[in-house]
This record gives structure tokens, C-alpha cells and sequence, in this order.
């Protein structure tokens, strides 16, 4: 029986730390969606180790790709083929679940991005850049408020007869909005509906502003999963919304297909090993570089008892002994 | 007199070689950090854009210095740069600092003023001495942007990364320590032949990337978070259409061609904007015309928070795209700009132009087999 290649991908954001295992043929053997909690190297090893139970015995990792804010970290924790930023992460996975795609419209943790597709290839982008009303932490906070469990959310603003408008132009500001609805005596699901359609009209306004959605919409990232919010965005589209199977995962999906383009190009991976990852202490430590009065703030990742990489100075000092930055020039 | 003057990219070196020449005493302001931005922010209006804020930085640094006189541009241009010098110089005033100003603006009309100002300057030097340490100013000018140039090739190529940046390093170490414009000019050509030796990798033909928008933001490296080194560390050759060297030969020199090729450009937008509706913003949409058809990867616009005349030119710019398919990414800068998010904007830019060339090649291959 010869043994099955699987290649992974890491996804450490803001909020959670996603790891999926492919096969070849692109078929998810296993997913972990965790929450992030601030300690993300810990997060990370522990997903890893859900991972490796997750797995048959026998298979052999042949590749691994990093993506997600905390790339970087992850690239170093794992030993990464290849680092890429969130956004060609997902607009790779997206092309590949939905090979029609044209418009991806991502809701994440902490940040909600607008991928626009033609042809084939990402076209155009945008990201928020200022707001965090909108995003999932958000709807996190409020679900949280009102004492409804996150996962009910969507299905109670779909039970409302008359959504009520909430202003949803500033979280603080649709907070405050959504307090003086109840107070004036509206339905928990009217208000609900109506953040869900606040918040749609915010995102394209903000995120979407300027750029031609066409179908077919892919809409990705955490927030998916409400479908107030996918009901809200078919209604002020007016198309119809796809939700991939692994909406959730999708930007570490993006992540172990370009692992696997890249290590079919007849690379090798330097992958750790789970039980390496495991093993090896990671601990981090942070000075104040004094070369000028900039003073940046460089922190250290130790790996074992050597430096494994180092981040936060402006000049690149402290950067030119990186090897995630060799590894990223390397991929390119 | 100690004079000082707000940092703008390279200006320092031709404005420390001219003043030395002329033989007045020069603080060049410290190079720009995290202090500075954090001084300028404080003391400015929340309101201002970010150049105000740095050059308030840099006043205040240098008065520390012992600077008591402070040399800044004006413009009669509608864009806020045209009240910098009236309005810093009522903040100064505020914070109880005893500092002179003088504003150069242009002469359009008052050429009277223009030259008491330069006057009161230059003391003693005759007219002639003047005119000449002017003209080296703007030879130092020229080659310190040659000088970047090269850099700019060298980046994307080099077969060490970080060559050319550890030897612009120590440029600017070096030529901090000389005295007058022929001291700096020497060290500018040295470093010339030097960045030349970087070595490169063969036949590597790197995406190119055109930068457009506002001068400051594009010509001082702090602002723009070194996106120029940024970019040449993906791997990417960088073009500028708007450098200091091209600024003095629009506006202050009689280079007759020069200013002909500039309308030139400058004439491709009329379709979407065929007026200066202040700042660059006329240059950047006819900048990125002109970039699209000389078959750049793709074109950045940068600006500062808040900048009127670069609003304006960002809601063109997508009618831009659609028409010539080159595709434009716009960034904002100011002091709250996270430089995680503005790399990660940087390499999925890179990424697209890098995918957008691979399927143009696809198709062409296919092409062949066809035909």
C-alpha cells in the first residue's frame, strides 16, 4: 500500500487559528477552527496535535503553507514552504472550490476584504482599513449582549417580520442604536435583522465602494456561517450567494494548495514533523533596539536554544538574519 | 543664523550643499523617526495632513539642534501646502519658539518680495555666487535621483538580497559628515559606481510597478513606509514619475524640452481630468495613463489621509483601469497606518500582477499551438 501525500495549511488570524490537511486531489481529510485567544503559538501546537490524531497513521506530509496575519510566526513554528498574505490565499481556494467565482466577499475575525475575480485571477482587492463594525467580533460582542449563542443569530433575523434600521456606519455608533431600538420596544429579531442589513450596507459602502460585483458571489470567512448576514447580502445584490463547504477554512485552504503547486514544481518541504513541533519549546522575547530614535521594538522567536526569526525593525537590521524573509524571497 | 528646513526625501543634500556654499550655517533636521512623527502629532492640528505633522517634527528637532531660522517652500497652488509656512509659523509662534521663517513662494507676481527673501538669506554673497550655488544644488539634485535609480534596478535584480540597501545605508553615513556641495557631490558619484557593482542575476525580467500621487508622500521614504525598498524585496522594479529631480526641471528650470514632454504626459488624461485641481493629482491620473501604455505590470497611488487633489484623482483612477486594464491599487498613509496591513496590501498586489502575467503568457503560448 504505498502511502497517501497530504499536504497542510495554517491560517493564524486575529481571532482563529485554522488548519486544514488536503490530498491530492484537493479533498479535505481534516479541519480544526480554533480560536486564536492571544496565544497563538500555544493555539498552533495544539491545533497541530488535534491534527495529527485527526489523520490516518501513515500518511506523509509532503508540503506546508502558512497564511493569515500571523504568517509569519506560523512559517518559523511549523518550518513553512511557502508564507502567503491572506488575500491570494483565499482567492486561490475560492478558484478552486468554485471555478466560476467572480466576486468573493470575505467577513473574517477582525478584518472583511472584497476579492474581485476575472478570468481566472484576482483582478482587484480591497480590505477595510479603519472600521471594525461588520466583522465577526463585532457580531460576536453583540450576539453576546443579547444573550443569544452566535449560532443562532442568523436564524433568529430570519424570523423578522419588520427589520428595524440600525445605524451601521461606526460599531460604537450601531451599539448605541441598537440599544435605543430596545428600549423603544422592537423584537430582538427585527433589531437583529436589522444589524445584519447595517452591517451588509456598511461593508459595501466601505469595502465594496467602486468595485463591479458580479455573479457568481462567493461569500467566506467565519461570518458565512450567519445566514442573516447571506440573506441580507442576496437581498442588496440581488444574486444569489454561494457558501462553500469549508467556508470557514477557506484561507488555509489557499494556503496547503499553494503548498502543493509549489512542492509539485519538485521542491522539497521542510516541514518539522508534528512530533517536532510538539517538542520544541517556542518562546519569544522582545528589547528595544537603540540604533536610533526610532527605537523599534524587535521581537525574537527561540526556537529550541537558536533564533529562529525576528521581527519590528524599520531599517531591516534586525530583518537581514530572518530566514522566513530568505524562505519569502526563496518562494518568489 | 542657524537654518534649518523640513526633511524631504534627498532635498537635504542639494539645500546642505548650497547653504555651506554660501557660506551660512546649516542644521540639517535629524532623519526622520517615530519621535519626530510623534512631536509633529502632538503640536499639529489633529486635522492636518501628515507631511504638516512631520515638518513640525522636524522644526522642533532642530531647534534643539540650535537651529533659529527655518527655510520652507510655498505654493500658490489650491492644495493646503499652500498656508505649510503661514500656518507653521503660527504654531511655532504658539509654542513660544523665537524662530524666523522664511517662505519662498513662487514668484508668479511679487518678484520683489522673492528676491528680498532670498536676500535677507544670503547675505553678503553677490548674485553671481548665488546663481552658481544654485545650480550645483540642482546638479546634486539630478544625481542623488540617478544615484536611486540604480538602486531601483539593482533591487529587483540583485543576487544578495539587501545589497543595494546596505550600501545606500552607508551612503547616508557617510555623507552626512561633508561639507559643501562639491564634498557631496563626490560622495554621491562614489556611490554611484558602487551601487553599480551590485551584482545581478541574469535574465531576470521582474514585474514592473509605476508609483504615483502625492510628491511628499512619494519622495520621502519614512512617509511612504520605504515602499520602494518594500516592493524591491518582492522582487519588483519600482518607477517614479515624480522625484525631486523632475520637480526642479518642471518648475524651476528653462529645460524648454523637458517642460514639453511634461505636457505631453500631462495631456493623455484630458479624457478624465483636464485641469489642475491642485497637488499632483492631474500628474498622477496622467502618470498612470502614461505608465499603462508603456506596458507597466501595474501602477500605486499614494497619499496622505485627507489629501483633496489625490481624492479626487482615486475616484478616477478605476475608470482608468477599466479602460487601459492596467491594474491601480491606491494606499493611504498617516500616523495610524499599521505596516503589517500595508505589506500585506503590497504582496497581493505583487501577487495579482505576477498571476495576470502568468495567464497573458498562457494565452500566448496557446496562440502558437493554434496558429
Amino acid at each position: 500500500m504505498n502511502t497517501k501525500k497530504v499536504f497542510l495549511g495554517v491560517d493564524v488570524g486575529s481571532v482563529s487559528i485554522n488548519v486544514v490537511a488536503i490530498d491530492q486531489g484537493n479533498n479535505v481529510l481534516g479541519k480544526i477552527y480554533v480560536r486564536t485567544e492571544g496565544k497563538p503559538i500555544q493555539i498552533l501546537k495544539k491545533a497541530m496535535e488535534d491534527m495529527a490524531s485527526m489523520l490516518p497513521v501513515g500518511v506523509e506530509i509532503r508540503g506546508v503553507g502558512t497564511t493569515g496575519s500571523g504568517r509569519e510566526l506560523a512559517a518559523v513554528v511549523v518550518s513553512a514552504d511557502v508564507v502567503k498574505n491572506e488575500i491570494t490565499a483565499h482567492g486561490i481556494a475560492a478558484l478552486t472550490f468554485v471555478p466560476d467565482a467572480r466576486t468573493i466577499l470575505e467577513i473574517g475575525g477582525q478584518d472583511s476584504k472584497i476579492i474581485i475575480l476575472r478570468d481566472g485571477v484576482v483582478s482587484d482587492f480591497a480590505m477595510n482599513t479603519v472600521c471594525a463594525a461588520g466583522t465577526g467580533s463585532f457580531l460576536d460582542r453583540q450576539a453576546a449582549r443579547l444573550n443569544i449563542p452566535i449560532e443562532k443569530f442568523g436564524e433568529l433575523a430570519l424570523k423578522s417580520k419588520s427589520p428595524v434600521r440600525i445605524a451601521g456606519r461606526c460599531a460604537v455608533f450601531a451599539e448605541s442604536d441598537m440599544i435605543h431600538k430596545q428600549q423603544m420596544g422592537c423584537s430582538c429579531e427585527d433589531i437583529i435583522r436589522g444589524l445584519c442589513e447595517a452591517l451588509v450596507r456598511n461593508y459595501l459602502n466601505n469595502v465594496g465602494k467602486g468595485k463591479e460585483i458580479l455573479p457568481r458571489v462567493v461569500f467566506q470567512g467565519g461570518v458565512a456561517a450567519n445566514v442573516g448576514i447571506r440573506k441580507a447580502f442576496e437581498e442588496a445584490l440581488g444574486y444569489e450567494i454561494t457558501v462553500p463547504e469549508h467556508y470557514d477554512v477557506m484561507g488555509a485552504l489557499g494556503a496547503a494548495i499553494l503548498a502543493k503547486d509549489y512542492v509539485s514544481k519538485g521542491h522539497k518541504t521542510k516541514f518539522r514533523g508534528f512530533e517536532e513541533i510538539l517538542k520544541k519549546e517556542f518562546t519569544s522575547r522582545s528589547f528595544e533596539c537603540n540604533g536610533c530614535a526610532n527605537y523599534c521594538e524587535i521581537v525574537e522567536l527561540i526556537a529550541g536554544d537558536s533564533v529562529a526569526a525576528r521581527w519590528g525593525g524599520r531599517c531591516g537590521k534586525w530583518t537581514r538574519t530572518n530566514q522566513t524573509a530568505e524562505k519569502r524571497s526563496a518562494v518568489m | 543664523m542657524k537654518v534649518t528646513f523640513p526633511h524631504m526625501g534627498q532635498a537635504y543634500l542639494a539645500i546642505k550643499g548650497m547653504l555651506d556654499d554660501l557660506g551660512i550655517e546649516v542644521v540639517i533636521p535629524p532623519p526622520i523617526t517615530e519621535r519626530t512623527l510623534e512631536i509633529g502629532t502632538k503640536l499639529s492640528p489633529e486635522m492636518a495632513c501628515l507631511p504638516l505633522k512631520i515638518n513640525i517634527g522636524n522644526y522642533i528637532e532642530s531647534v534643539e539642534k540650535g537651529a533659529d531660522t527655518i527655510i520652507i517652500a510655498g505654493s500658490c497652488g489650491p492644495c493646503r501646502f499652500g498656508y505649510y509656512g503661514v500656518v507653521q509659523k503660527e504654531i511655532l509662534k504658539d509654542l513660544g519658539y523665537d524662530v524666523d521663517m522664511i517662505i519662498f513662494d513662487p514668484p508668479d507676481s511679487d518678484y520683489r518680495a522673492f528676491i528680498e527673501r532670498i536676500r535677507k538669506l544670503a547675505g553678503k554673497n553677490s548674485w553671481v555666487n548665488i546663481a552658481q550655488a544654485f545650480k550645483r544644488a540642482s546638479i546634486i539634485v539630478k544625481e542623488a535621483d540617478e544615484m536611486l535609480d540604480i538602486a531601483l534596478r539593482k533591487r529587483a535584480r540583485e543576487v544578495n538580497k539587501g545589497d543595494t540597501d546596505s550600501r545606500l545605508y552607508r551612503f547616508e553615513r557617510e555623507v552626512w559628515g561633508k561639507y559643501g556641495s562639491q564634498e557631496i557631490l563626490e560622495t554621491i558619484r562614489k556611490y554611484k559606481g558602487i551601487l553599480s557593482q551590485v551584482e545581478e542575476k541574469p535574465r531576470v525580467s521582474p514585474l514592473k510597478i509605476g508609483l504615483v500621487g502625492e510628491i511628499y508622500t512619494l519622495v520621502e521614504p519614512y512617509v511612504n513606509l520605504h515602499i520602494e525598498k518594500k516592493l524591491g524585496y518582492l522582487g519588483v522594479e519600482v518607477y517614479r514619475s515624480i522625484t525631486l529631480h523632475e520637480w526642479v526641471k518642471v518648475h524651476l528650470s528653462l529645460d524648454v524640452k523637458h517642460r514639453m514632454r511634461h505636457k505631453r504626459i500631462l495631456r493623455k488624461a484630458a479624457p478624465y481630468l483636464n485641469l489642475c485641481v491642485g497637488g499632483h493629482a492631474w500628474q498622477t491620473i496622467a502618470n498612470s495613463i502614461y505608465y499603462s501604455e508603456c506596458g507597466l505590470d501595474g501602477v500605486i497611488q499614494i497619499m496622505p489621509f485627507g489629501c483633496m487633489p489625490e481624492i479626487v484623482a482615486e475616484s478616477i483612477l478605476p475608470k482608468v483601469y477599466q479602460d487601459y486594464g492596467t491594474p491601480i491599487m491606491t494606499l493611504v498613509v498617516d500616523e495610524m497606518t499599521g505596516e503589517a496591513g500595508y505589506f500585506t496590501r503590497l504582496e497581493a498586489f505583487v501577487d495579482l500582477l505576477e498571476q495576470k502575467r502568468r495567464s497573458k503568457a498562457d494565452e500566448y503560448k496557446e496562440s502558437l499551438f493554434r496558429g
